[in-house]
């Protein structure tokens, strides 16, 4: 091998984009997905506060004193008290135990009886026309509605809540799974999958499921959203978490009747409620940008 | 044992097509319409058409990804078209598939190790972890995948990587006959070259059948033993490589021929172009299928399908009215020597001086 | 002065995951009328040029440095308004998808006819009748009822034919094409081909061929130009690119391409020859020759200094420390 006698060496090209020093995982994380921390810092106040309720200068939510009716804010009632003298601090502070709770479990509920629903219209096709013609007809009703005529069934209980919750959004998980088994069926690795002689539980199991998730997990943010925004909707027209239990929907219920006059009682849990949902909806929406392959591939 | 190790005879699928209101049958896509051909061990079939010809569907008729309408696939003699399924999974053991995308075949949240795996454990091919991880290790260094690869997913690796991937899970159970589904049309020049190669070597290490389904000659004639050409639904010509590439019978083999680019200005070519598109296969025309497009046609293609038959005493088989004395009777003389000079004129181009 | 001169053009894209250098440092010309053809694997960035020229990369999160000039003016300084002009009037595109680069709710006379109403201010029966003359040159049958029909109602390839009629709609002087014929059959390909070859005789258009197929290429162009993760390493005429390759890249690539007619030489079956390992990361910034690590001539120096694009004969410019030097004494 010779070596060249004269090398013409390639001219040094500008860079067109400053160097940017090495960031940590975290601070790429942070940077790449902001909607993502921004919701879920929220989220985790929120839980901190739920968890620590009674440590956060609360007095017990449910002790009346009538004799310190609708006081406005101050030092000693930070965000006043209602019509029976109870503080408002302290119950929108223990309500946010019910709207989490109950957000959680319809999600988590809604998700899994809609994941399990879904792959079964997925995968069996004789049950598939079943199965959606009920979700469809469990859509056509109004979700709030469905779940004030569930409730009217029942005795008012946070347990019949999460129910009647979650059986009006079930439909649509099943729908979201169902259509995502049925493209995922047709997957060239779950046919690899089925000419390598793995069985159905196992394919479903380990590549449907897997698979399906990702939507899915957005899917229940969403839901979570929607059931804390119904189960306060419920309670406000009394149909929800009964009135011993404070709650955001409870709180503003009470204070409906004097809000033109004491607008902080309806004020507090609305603002609190606000926050709760655009959080947890920021969060969803972050992890739908974070989760859709589409975008993460692009360049 | 003698013997085919793969026999399809008369393999047919049509796709039932579903409109109106209530969804009842309005039509059948004629995807495979009476396919025949056998595999012999350790030989590389070459399945190629253009796309909407019907090919892959043979492939998935035959590992019953998709359930075929009519016919036979017999593996050693036996037939495993209508075994059930839980019959017909220790045979999946025997064949296996590589797909053409390197994305999609694989799932994006198992390991690649895992990946490989899958099929040892299903057949329960290795009786601990580590016996597992042994043989995995073992068809990763077969495909030259580097061992750290094992605990990796496959989106961390390249087209070509995780094509290697699906090979290795292919060859995991040790199959007798791999069915090669555009393995390699996805992928870059440099990278199907060394893909091709795998699978060439690969073949001649293990004694394994290939079943090639490709659009592209080229690899093809690199590749194969034998080769079939799919118009439509039917097989127009099958015959081995050497006479199928030196002198193509049926019209469209050799406008298929002609019609492939050839990597090299200096060559020039008498290229016949068709005219004209694919016709539809949910009505195919009477008669012989390609006489839409067949500048060679003649009264008796517009009525009469030709079977298959033996081009003298050799193995090539043509399904064309012009390779059959009967009719070469009626057609009439002037078009045959129009016919007759174009056959003769040099397909493979000749270099110019 | 070139109608096309393309004078170190940068492309990179800024990403979370760091910049990504698309296109690095490439020059290259076309002469009024000629074809050349743009030649490298997925990643080399000879698609992401083509939307620098068109000025459909969008900044940001893409950042574009050089020059690109037609007809003397330099794109990257005009504004998106000027640009809107220039495309679909003096230069017309084909993509690989046809499907998705028509609008599938208009009527394919319609889509024609839009072109030309913009940048023609053609009447709407003009642009009509001239739709159906382009659908004609392009080797439409029933030009008159096609103009009516929608694109779902036509083949891979009849739509191919409308974009091209769409491209050519205002007689460009430059016609883009981006692997216009990837998506499509062999037989449909060689129709598509023999096309843009007559027309290109007809209407007199430089053609920049954007491929992948060397077999398309050696059909098509007159002079290539041959890129490797973002930069040129050889451009030569195809002729002299066939049969005298410089550049140890385009000797891979051209070894690898699997020939027609190799059972009437060997008649056992033959291996490929390969391009050993994987196209470098695009995300680091290369030292040296890009190429280096699967080159089987590569030195130090190779791996250290960057080799510049050289004329090492007449009209052949290679970027190789290694190729020799052949000028006529």
């Amino acid at each position: 091998m010779t070596t060249p006698q004269d090398v013409a060496v390639a001219d040094a090209l500008p860079a067109l984009f400053p160097t940017v020093r090495q960031r940590g995982r975290i601070a790429i994380f942070i940077r790449r997905h902001p909607t993502i921390v921004v919701g879920g810092a929220f989220l985790l106040a929120l839980l901190l506060i739920a968890v620590f309720a009674p440590w956060l200068g609360t007095v017990d939510p449910t002790a009346l004193a009538p004799a310190r009716r609708t006081r406005p804010p101050s030092a000693q009632y930070w965000f006043g008290t209602d019509m029976l003298g109870r503080d408002v601090y302290s119950r929108v502070l223990f309500g946010t135990r019910v709207s989490l709770f109950v957000g959680f479990s319809v999600a988590i509920l809604a998700s899994t009886i809609g994941l399990l629903i879904g792959i079964i219209a997925g995968f069996v096709r004789p049950l598939d026309t079943i199965l959606m013609r009920v979700m469809d007809g469990l859509m056509a009703i109004p979700g709030i509605l469905l779940a004030i005529a569930l409730m009217a069934l029942t005795r008012g209980s946070v347990a019949n809540v999460i129910i009647a919750i979650s059986v009006s959004q079930i439909p649509q998980v099943a729908r979201l799974v169902r259509s995502g088994v049925l493209t995922l069926r047709e997957q060239p690795y779950v046919e690899a999958a089925i000419a390598s002689g793995t069985r159905l539980p196992k394919i479903l199991w380990l590549h449907v499921v897997p698979n399906a998730l990702a939507p899915l997990a957005v899917q229940a943010t969403f839901i979570c959203a929607a059931a804390m925004i119904t189960e306060a909707t419920l309670s406000f027209l009394g149909a929800g978490t009964p009135p011993s239990i404070p709650s955001w929907g409870n709180i503003m219920a009470e204070g409906r009747a004097i809000w033109q006059v004491k607008p902080y009682i309806v004020f507090f849990p609305a603002i609190f409620l606000t926050i709760t949902v655009l959080a947890v909806n920021m969060l969803g929406d972050g992890m739908r940008d974070a989760l859709d392959p589409r975008l993460a591939k692009s360049i | 044992m003698s013997g085919p190790l793969l026999e399809v005879r008369n393999l047919k699928k049509h796709f039932p097509l579903q409109g109106g209101l209530f969804g009842s049958v309005t039509g059948y896509v004629h995807a495979v319409d009476g396919v025949s051909f056998t595999i012999n061990r350790g030989e590389t079939l070459s399945l190629v058409g253009e796309s909407g010809c019907g090919k892959s569907t043979v492939g998935r008729c035959i590992l019953r990804l998709t359930e075929p309408t009519a016919g036979e696939v017999l593996l050693d003699g036996q037939r495993i078209d209508h075994l059930s399924p839980g019959a017909l999974r220790p045979l999946r053991q025997r064949i296996q598939i590589v797909f053409q995308d390197p994305f999609s075949s694989l799932n994006p949240r198992m390991r690649v190790g895992d990946i490989i795996a899958e099929p040892i454990i299903n057949f329960g091919l290795a009786n601990n972890k580590n016996e597992v991880e042994d043989r995995v290790s073992g068809l990763m260094d077969r495909v030259r995948l580097p061992r750290d690869a094992m605990r990796r997913h496959p989106h961390e690796f390249s087209g070509g990587q995780r094509q290697r991937v699906g090979i290795a899970r292919a060859l995991a159970p040790g199959p007798d006959l791999i069915i090669c589904d555009e393995a390699v049309s996805a992928l870059d020049v440099s990278v199907k070259a060394q893909i091709v190669n795998l699978l060439a070597a690969l073949q001649d290490e293990l004694g394994l059948a290939l079943l090639f389904i490709s659009h592209d000659l080229a690899i093809v004639e690199h590749v194969t033993h034998r080769v079939a050409v799919m118009y439509l639904g039917k097989i127009v010509e099958i015959s081995d490589r050497r006479t199928l590439f030196a002198s193509p019978q049926h019209p469209y083999t050799r406008a298929l021929l002609s019609a492939v680019p050839v990597p090299d200005p200096s060559v020039r070519r008498d290229r016949i172009v068709l005219r004209g598109d694919v016709p539809s296969p949910i009505n195919p025309p009477p008669g012989c299928r390609f006489h839409t497009r067949c500048p060679f046609v003649f009264d008796p293609c517009r009525t009469a399908a030709p079977s298959l038959r033996p081009i003298g005493k050799t193995e090539q088989l043509v399904a064309c009215h012009l390779s059959s004395d009967a009719a070469f009777g009626q057609s009439n003389a002037a078009q045959l020597q129009t016919a007759a000079a174009s056959k003769n004129a040099p397909l493979h181009g000749q270099k110019r001086d | 002065m070139a109608l096309l001169e393309i004078d170190r053009l940068q492309t990179h894209f800024g990403t979370p995951d760091g910049v990504v250098r698309a296109v690095e440092g490439v020059s290259f010309n076309i002469e009024e009328g000629e074809t050349v053809a743009v030649v490298g694997e997925s990643g080399c960035g000879k698609s992401v040029t083509a939307m620098s020229i068109l000025g459909l990369v969008p900044q940001p999160p893409a950042r574009i440095a050089g020059a690109i000039r037609f007809a003397g003016r330099n794109l990257l300084d005009l504004p998106e308004s000027e640009m809107r002009k220039l495309r679909g009037n003096d230069i017309g595109m084909i993509f690989q998808e046809p499907m998705s680069s028509l609008n599938p709710v208009l009527m394919v006379g319609r889509q024609i006819g839009e072109t030309l109403r913009l940048h023609q201010r053609l009447s709407r029966r003009a642009a009509e009748s001239r739709a159906i003359e382009l659908l004609d040159l392009v080797g439409i049958p029933e030009a008159r009822r096609r103009v009516r029909e929608y694109p779902y109602q036509l083949s891979g390839g009849m739509r191919q034919r409308v974009m091209i009629a769409i491209a050519l709609a205002c007689n460009p002087r430059l016609l883009i094409a981006d692997e216009p014929t990837t998506a499509l059959d062999v037989t449909i390909q060689a129709q598509i081909l023999d096309l843009m070859r007559d027309l290109k005789h007809r209407l007199g258009s430089a053609i920049m061929l954007i491929t992948h197929d060397l077999g398309v290429v050696a059909e098509m162009a007159e002079r290539v130009v041959v890129m490797y993760a973002g930069r040129k390493v050889e451009e030569a005429a195809a002729g002299d690119i066939f049969a005298n390759p410089q550049h140890p890249y385009t000797r891979g690539l051209l070894g690898a391409v699997p020939k027609l007619g190799c059972s009437l030489e060997h008649s056992e079956r033959s291996t490929l020859a390969e391009i050993p390992g994987l196209v470098p990361s695009l995300r680091k910034p290369i030292v040296g020759c890009a190429f280096a690590g699967r080159c089987p001539k590569a030195t130090q120096l190779c791996r250290e200094l960057a080799p510049a694009v050289e004329e090492k004969a007449p009209h052949h410019q290679v970027a190789c420390h290694f190729a020799e030097r052949k000028f006529p004494t």
